[in-house]
Parts: structure tokens; C-alpha cells; sequence
């Protein structure tokens, strides 16, 4: 059976209501945003209410939706994100984290005592604080679009302490993660549908190129599966 | 403290250590190898279809070592302060059966002749003042010829497939022209050229350049080896770096020796086992063993043994040598002592082409071995003289399979953005009709590039961790740049719509945070005098008689070859003389 793809789902489900939602309405989509609907949107396990909202705006913009389809939210990287929180690598047990830990030039690399959990909670507290402080009180997740990307682009080179977190190591943990949640196998809760792949034409896990070696520069044909035998 | 007994200890399940355990328990000695990890098995860490999980495996780090554990600390000069390598970046080095040789790539080389005396070929060529001031230049004690017969059985061992230029002097292939002489082929046929490695060999002949198909330690066809075991066809899967190989096909420790070493009785192998140093005698001229920590129960134990192998890769062997007092630490100040000088590494660039788009590269076709290369300006194959750098580098398009979330991280290049608008558009040209071809060169010895013992960090044992001064310099930075402007002619001729060059930069700093390789090199090196080398011609301690350090630790600077076909051959070359003159007569091979 094939199953409804939950790329679509998602990405209905951010359009419901909106005008461009009637552009989509034929029978099957309407069967796909009700599923949705049924199933709940995913509920943060790790992220607070505000910094869930956070999240879901950075993501969006490092990864945008466009005309090529889905960005980071419709392919689920927030979610991916929080249940990254809760691995050996969210609490930072892939790391030395044994002191001291002092400051060093930043090409001798990460020296905070800060696991990826904690850049997170700490980064997203001061980010929103800056934000709030520069934006006549609203927060990261009220701003336009534009204003969004243009904050980010401040914290992508920034040295400013967004708690105990330089503004550039957010932004780099950002859109690291975010990356990885729209491109690793859906396993891990991101890339939904198979839409990260599609858009490269990376096949997945198919993994067996032997006619492929050499066609002179003709296209892979065939689409992406995911370790559990999804489709796309 | 427990306390057992065995003839021989190898410290580390590597590619080093498997093969000086086979050929001991050869020559009848009981075997023990100690390795700090799990074990591992293609049928649990290489199953299909959960590991083709770019995610889990290479960029969670999978198989390589917990850095929480231990790790080393960097700084780039004398004057800083080290500080922890906290997350796995510029270096992967391996943890658990197999060792980094289980997720290795596969590209397998014998070595450049000319390196193995480039002191003594530099200064005939261009005279002592041709080498730069603070540059330690040193020959290696071996020749060529003396190697030739571990570099054929090593290449039999892993299943290499290649395509040979001469065999006993004669032309015999189309392959490397610069490459030395073979007593015989290669056991299997070259690998296939993925296209994007076809178009750049077209186009590096039409230049003038001298391309070949790399050696690669993938299997082109079903292989048995001379162990009796088999290897599977490569499917061109691209999950060579950083896994292990679910066909069976990439040579690992795991595939090609052990399961013959495990059938033998007087073969041991204790996982879990992280050796905390040698143990010698009373006047520190013998070793009696080795103390490790069995970490399933915390306890220590002592092992005694009459012979004890060092082959836990480069900068461990170094380690372990600096924590047990084997040898004189090296004092970059007074010049003295040789237990970590000469630490070096590689210099590898990326530069991009880009191709029409009706031109797909389908990034994530290939094999960890697989590509094209020219040697033209490697080693000692072009004159160095109105340049006035030593060493040089391959060029080649070694396309392993690009997986999303790496190419994603890494962005599409050139002045595109690397996220946001536009990153998307550029992403799809760059992943889809792109192809990179690497300098891939060698990295010189320095007076003050070193590696010693931390006075701050410890690793969770407690023991004070490996720190290592390193940066880039002048010599290696143009040497990479002069190689990488050898690069453009091949872009034009290829028909790249647009190409970006990669080079080092003047006063560029070694960066920690990017992957470059896992090929470091040096820290107790071989050669003929014990002022200068930790071990001599046959990688015996000059100074602890039944201990051999086998591994990339032994080079006395760094090639532009990768390294492990190099590693093979020396445990080999190490093992046939402790075998045939060592266990005789066991005491120092050579005289200080
Ligand atoms: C991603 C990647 C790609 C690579 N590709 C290539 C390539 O294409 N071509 C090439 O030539 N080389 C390549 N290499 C390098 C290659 O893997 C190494 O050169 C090779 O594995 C070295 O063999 P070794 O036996 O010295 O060390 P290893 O194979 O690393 O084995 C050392 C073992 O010792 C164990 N050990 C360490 N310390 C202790 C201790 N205190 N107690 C007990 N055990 C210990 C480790 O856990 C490890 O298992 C690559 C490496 C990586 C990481
Ligand atoms: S590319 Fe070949 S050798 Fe490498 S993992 Fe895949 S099948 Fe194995």
C-alpha cells in the first residue's frame, strides 16, 4: 500500500485556510488535510511553547517553502530537531566535555561546556530577548518574513551573547540541524515525503548503482526510497 | 589487578594490528589483541537497509571514536594554549573491531619511491639549501625494492583492484605511468570510471596530463583472498567513508583477515579493553606487558607478554609510546628526543566544476576507492627547482558518493548562498550537474610541529591527554597552490560552465572544525639514526627491543598518497623480519 504522503499532508495542512489552499481542493487533498487535522500537529517533547514557536520560524527561513516545494516546517526539521534533543547527541555525549573551557580562536572550534540542548534553550531565550529589544517588543516569531531573515543574517557572522551562546554558534547549530532534519531518512521525523531528497534526486537508500557507474551524463531515473521502503 | 600471560600483544583490532596478529599466530605464537571498542560485524553495523543511514552513520559519527572518552587537544603554535578537540571534525579517528580500516574509503596506493629517500633525492637533485630552514627532511631506511613483495601481498590480501603500468619492467597496462614497478597485477581489474571521473580523464590526457584509474581496495569483481575469504562484487553504493561496506566488497580488517585469525585457537581477541600503557621492566629496556582497563567491569588488568605490537593508529601509537616512557619525548626547543616529533599531515584542497545542465553527475554514484588521478605533479615527478618547494600532490576526481546532508552542510559553493533564498536553486545545480577534483598532497616535517603530552586535559581515565602543535606552512601552501593552478587547463578542457579553484591560502591556520583527511602521519618515525627516528628500518623501538610501532607514526613526513597501502605493507615488511630474524634472536635488529 502506498501511503498518503505526509509531505503533502504537511504542506496542505500549513495552507488550510488560505487562499491559495482552494488552488489544491481536489477530493484527494481534502482526504490528506483532514488526516492531518485527526493526527494533530507533532507536540514538542523538548521545546517550551516559545521556543517552539522560534524554532519553527528559523527553520522556515534557513529552508524556505518556494516553488520547488516544501520548506524546512513542511518537511518536519522542527520536529526532527526535538527529538534530536533526546539522543546521545542532543545531551552532547558524543563530545569531550570535560573543562576547562576556555576561549580559543574560533578555528580550534567548539569550546563551550553547552550540549546542543542547552545552545538551543539558552541561544533561543537570548535571541528572542535581542529581537524583542530591537523590534519594539515583538518576538522573533511575530516578525515578517524579511525581518526574520534579516535578524538571521545579523546572528549568521554575529558575536553578540544571546545567553551564555555567541549569536554565530546559534545560527550555525540552526542550520545545521535544520539541514539535517530536512535530508536525513524520515526515520528521524524530518524530510516528509521524501521531499529533501526529491528536490536533489538523491535516491536514498536504494544503494546499488552497478548500471549506473557510466551513462554518459544522463539523469538517475528513478526516485527516492527511505529505509522503512517509503516512496516518492 | 588481574594478571594472564600471552607471547604477544597487539594493541588495537586496526588494519595494523590485524595483520601483525596473523601473521604471529602464523609463526606460532599465542596472540591477544586488545581493542578498545565493540566489536563489529558487517552483518549488524553493515545491514541493509538500516545502514544506508547518511544521518546515524557519518554525521552522528556511528563508528568512530567517542571523543567523550578521549581525545587530543590542537593549538596551532607554541605560544597557545591547546585546547580540546571537542567534536569529531578535521580527523575521524576509528573506535571497535576493524578500527578506522572498517570505515575507511579504499583508495589503495603503494608509495612514490622517491619519498622513501626524499632527503637524500632533494639534496642530490637541488643541494641541502634547496630545503627551508625549521623543515626536518628525512629518509624513511627502506627502499622500494625491499617493500615490493608486502605491497604485492598486501594488495592481494585487500583485493585491490587496479590497472598495472609495468610488471617486472615490461609496459603491461594503461595505468600509472609514474608508478613503480610491480612483481605482478593487480588481483582484480581496475574499477569502473564513474562519468564524472571519465569526462576528467579525458580531459587531463588532452592537457597532456598522465590519468589512470585509482587502486582501490573495493572489489571489481568476486574475490577470494590468499586467507580464504571472499568478497562480493562493488555495486557502486557510494557508503564506502564512514561505514561499513553491506556487500562485502571493501576490504576491512572484519572482511579480509580476521574471520581466518578467529578460527585459530591461539588467537585472542578482548573487546572493551583500552590499554593504559606498556609496562617495562625495571631498567625501561625490556616491556613485560601492557596494563589496560577492561571497561565492562572498571577493573584493571595486567597482561604479560614477550612481545608487545603498538598498532592503535598514528597518534595513539604516539600516545601510548609518551604514557609508558618508551623513548625520549621530543623537546622542539633543544632539538632532542624523537617520541612525537615530526607529526605531520596531509594538505588536501577542492575545487568544483561546473557542467552543463543537461550534464548529470549523480553526485551520490561511486565508490570509496574508485576515480581518476594524475601523478604529474606528485612527489618528485616534475622539477621542483625554479618552484622551490618540496613535495607535491595528486590530482583526481574520487567521487565516493555524495550523500545530502554532507553536500547540504557544505552548501553548493562557489558565491552562492548557503542558506535561504537562492540556496535552494543553487543546491539543485550544484548537487546534480557539479563534480570536484582534490589535490589530495604532501605535508612536510617541522622543527615545531610536534605532539606531546597535555599539561591540562585527561581523558576520562585520567590520564593526560595527546596534544598536538599544528599548522600549515609556507612550503606545503604553495606546494598546494602551484598544484591547484595545474587544475585550471583540465576545467577549460572538461567544459565546465564555470569552476571554482580550492587552494590554502598564505598564513592560512589549520581550521579543526572541517574535515580534510584522516591521514596524519608521523610522531615515531623509522629511520637510520635514533637521534632523529623512534624506531628503525623495521619499526622496532630503538629503545625498548620488544616493541614494534606499526602504523602511519612511522612516516618521517607526509606523502601525497593516502596512506594506508603504505601501513600494510610496512606491518608486513615488520612482521616477515620479526618472524625470520626476531623471534631467533629476540633484541635490537640494528644497532644504534
Ligand atoms: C573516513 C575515512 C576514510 C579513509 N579513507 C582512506 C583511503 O581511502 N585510503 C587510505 O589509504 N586511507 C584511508 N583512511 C585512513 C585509514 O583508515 C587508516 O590509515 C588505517 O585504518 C590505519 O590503520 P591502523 O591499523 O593504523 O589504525 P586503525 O585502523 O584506526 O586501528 C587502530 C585501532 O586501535 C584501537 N585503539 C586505539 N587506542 C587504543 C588503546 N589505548 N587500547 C586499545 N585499543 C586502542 C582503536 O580503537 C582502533 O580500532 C581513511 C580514514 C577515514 C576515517
Ligand atoms: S561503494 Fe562498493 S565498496 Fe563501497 S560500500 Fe558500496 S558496495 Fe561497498
Amino acid at each position: 500500500m502506498k501511503m498518503p504522503s505526509p509531505t503533502r499532508r504537511h504542506f496542505i495542512g500549513g495552507l488550510l485556510g488560505s487562499a491559495s489552499f482552494w488552488l489544491y481542493s481536489d477530493h484527494k487533498v481534502w482526504a490528506d488535510a483532514l488526516a492531518v487535522g485527526n493526527a494533530g500537529p507533532y507536540a514538542p517533547r523538548y521545546f517550551n511553547k516559545e521556543e517552539w514557536r522560534f524554532l519553527n520560524a528559523a527553520c522556515e527561513r534557513i529552508y524556505p517553502t518556494d516553488a520547488h516545494g516544501p520548506g524546512a516546517r513542511g518537511l518536519g526539521a522542527p520536529e526532527f530537531i526535538d527529538r534530536q534533543m533526546d539522543t546521545a547527541y542532543g545531551r552532547g555525549e558524543l563530545w569531550y566535555m570535560s573543562g576547562p573551557f576556555v576561549s580559543a580562536p574560533a578555528n580550534l572550534g567548539y569550546q563551550l561546556s553547552l550540549p546542543p540542548r542547552e545552545v538551543y534553550r539558552q541561544g533561543i531565550a537570548g535571541a528572542d530577548a535581542y529581537v524583542r529589544a530591537h523590534h519594539d517588543g515583538r518576538s522573533f516569531a511575530d516578525l515578517e518574513a524579511a525581518e526574520q531573515t534579516a535578524v538571521l543574517k545579523e546572528f549568521e557572522h554575529g558575536e553578540m551573547a544571546l545567553g551564555a551562546v555567541p549569536a554565530h554558534l546559534l545560527f550555525e547549530q540552526l542550520r545545521q540541524n535544520t539541514l539535517e532534519g530536512v535530508f536525513s531518512d524520515p526515520l528521524y521525523g524530518g524530510n516528509k515525503g521524501l521531499a529533501g531528497w526529491t528536490l536533489l534526486g538523491f535516491p536514498g537508500a536504494r544503494a546499488d548503482f552497478m548500471d549506473w557507474v557510466n551513462q554518459e551524463g544522463a539523469a538517475y531515473p528513478f526516485g527516492p526510497v527511505s529505509i522503512s521502503g517509503e516512496t516518492a | 589487578m588481574t594478571t594472564k600471560k600471552t607471547d604477544a600483544i597487539v594493541i588495537g583490532a586496526g588494519w595494523a594490528g590485524s595483520i601483525l596478529a596473523k601473521e604471529l599466530t602464523e609463526a606460532g605464537l599465542s596472540v591477544t589483541i586488545l581493542e578498545r571498542g565493540e566489536d563489529r560485524a558487517t552483518a549488524v553495523e553493515g545491514d541493509y537497509p538500516t545502514s544506508i543511514d547518511e544521518l546515524r552513520g557519518a554525521i552522528r559519527h556511528r563508528l568512530f571514536q567517542n571523543l567523550s572518552q578521549s581525545t587530543v587537544t590542537i593549538r596551532n603554535t607554541t605560544d597557545q594554549v591547546a585546547v580540546p578537540y571537542r567534536r569529531l571534525a578535521a580527523f575521524l579517528p576509528g573506535e571497535g573491531v576493524g578500527g578506522a580500516g572498517l570505515h575507511w574509503s579504499g583508495v589503495h596506493f603503494r608509495v612514490a619511491p622517491d619519498d622513501l629517500a626524499l632527503r637524500t633525492n632533494v639534496i642530490a637533485k637541488y643541494g641541502k639549501n634547496f630545503i627551508p630552514e625549521g623543515m626536518n627532511l628525512q629518509d624513511y631506511d627502506v627502499t622500494y625494492e625491499e617493500l615490493e613483495p608486502f605491497f604485492d601481498k598486501a594488495e592481494k590480501v585487500f583485493g585491490t583492484s587496479g590497472e598495472p603500468y609495468t610488471i617486472k619492467g615490461k609496459v603491461a597496462g594503461t595505468g600509472n605511468p609514474f608508478a613503480p614497478d610491480r612483481s605482478d597485477a593487480f588481483p582484480l581489474p581496475a574499477m569502473k570510471d564513474v562519468y564524472s571521473a571519465s569526462i576528467f580523464k579525458k580531459a587531463a590526457a588532452n592537457v597532456g596530463y598522465h590519468p589512470y584509474s585509482l587502486p582501490a581496495a573495493n572489489a571489481s569483481a568476486q574475490y577470494t583472498n590468499p586467507y580464504g575469504v571472499q568478497m562480493g562484487p562493488c555495486n557502486f553504493c557510494g557508503y564506502c567513508s564512514g561505514y561499513d561496506c553491506y556487500m562485502y566488497s571493501k576490504a576491512s580488517p572484519n572482511v579480509n583477515i580476521l574471520p581466518a585469525l578467529r578460527q585459530d585457537p591461539k588467537f585472542t581477541l578482548i573487546t572493551k579493553a583500552h590499554v593504559l600503557k606498556v609496562d617495562l621492566d625495571s631498567d625501561g629496556k625490556k616491556a613485560t606487558g601492557v596494563t589496560y582497563l577492561d571497561l565492562r567491569t572498571n577493573q584493571e588488568v595486567q597482561l604479560k607478554a614477550d612481545l608487545v605490537i603498538i598498532s592503535a593508529f598514528q597518534f595513539h601509537n604516539v600516545h601510548l609510546m609518551l604514557l609508558s616512557g618508551i623513548g625520549e619525548p621530543y623537546d622542539p626547543v633543544k632539538n632532542t628526543g624523537t617520541i612525537g616529533r615530526n607529526f605531520v599531515y596531509q594538505t588536501i584542497t577542492t575545487s568544483r566544476a561546473w557542467l552543463p545542465s543537461k550534464q548529470y553527475t549523480n553526485l551520490f554514484v561511486g565508490a570509496g576507492g574508485a576515480g581518476v588521478a594524475i601523478d604529474d605533479f606528485n612527489s618528485m615527478n616534475f622539477d621542483h627547482g625554479p618552484l622551490g618547494f618540496v613535495g607535491g600532490s595528486p590530482v583526481w576526481v574520487n567521487q565516493a558518493g555524495v550523500k545530502p546532508i554532507a553536500a547540504a552542510i557544505g552548501g553548493p559553493g562557489g558565491k552562492a548562498p548557503t542558506w535561504g533564498e537562492g540556496y535552494k536553486d543553487a543546491m539543485v545545480e550544484t548537487y546534480r550537474h557539479s563534480l570536484t577534483i582534490d589535490a589530495h598532497g604532501s605535508n612536510m616535517a617541522y622543527r615545531d610541529i610536534y605532539l606531546d603530552l597535555d599539561p591540562t586535559y585527561k581523558n576520562a581515565y585520567g590520564q593526560p591527554l595527546l596534544r598536538m602543535t599544528f599548522t600549515w606552512k609556507d612550503n606545503d601552501i604553495r606546494m598546494n597552490q602551484y598544484v591547484v593552478s595545474k587544475i585550471e587547463p583540465i576545467m577549460k578542457e572538461l567544459g565546465a560552465t564555470r569552476y571554482a579553484l580550492g587552494t590554502l591560502h598564505a598564513n592560512d591556520v589549520f581550521d579543526t572544525r572541517r574535515y580534510q583527511t584522516t591521514h596524519l602521519g608521523g610522531g615515531a618515525v623509522m629511520g637510520a639514526d635514533p637521534k632523529t627516528s623512534a624506531i628503525n628500518r623495521y619499526l622496532q623501538s630503538w629503545d625498548v627491543s620488544n616493541v614494534f610501532v606499526i602504523g602511519a607514526s612511522a612516516f618521517p613526513q607526509g606523502m601525497g598518497y593516502n596512506p594506508t597501502g603504505m601501513v600494510a605493507a610496512l606491518a608486513y615488511w615488520a612482521a616477515y623480519h620479526i618472524r625470520t630474524t626476531y623471534l631467533k634472536n629476540p633484541g635490537p635488529m640494528v644497532q644504534a
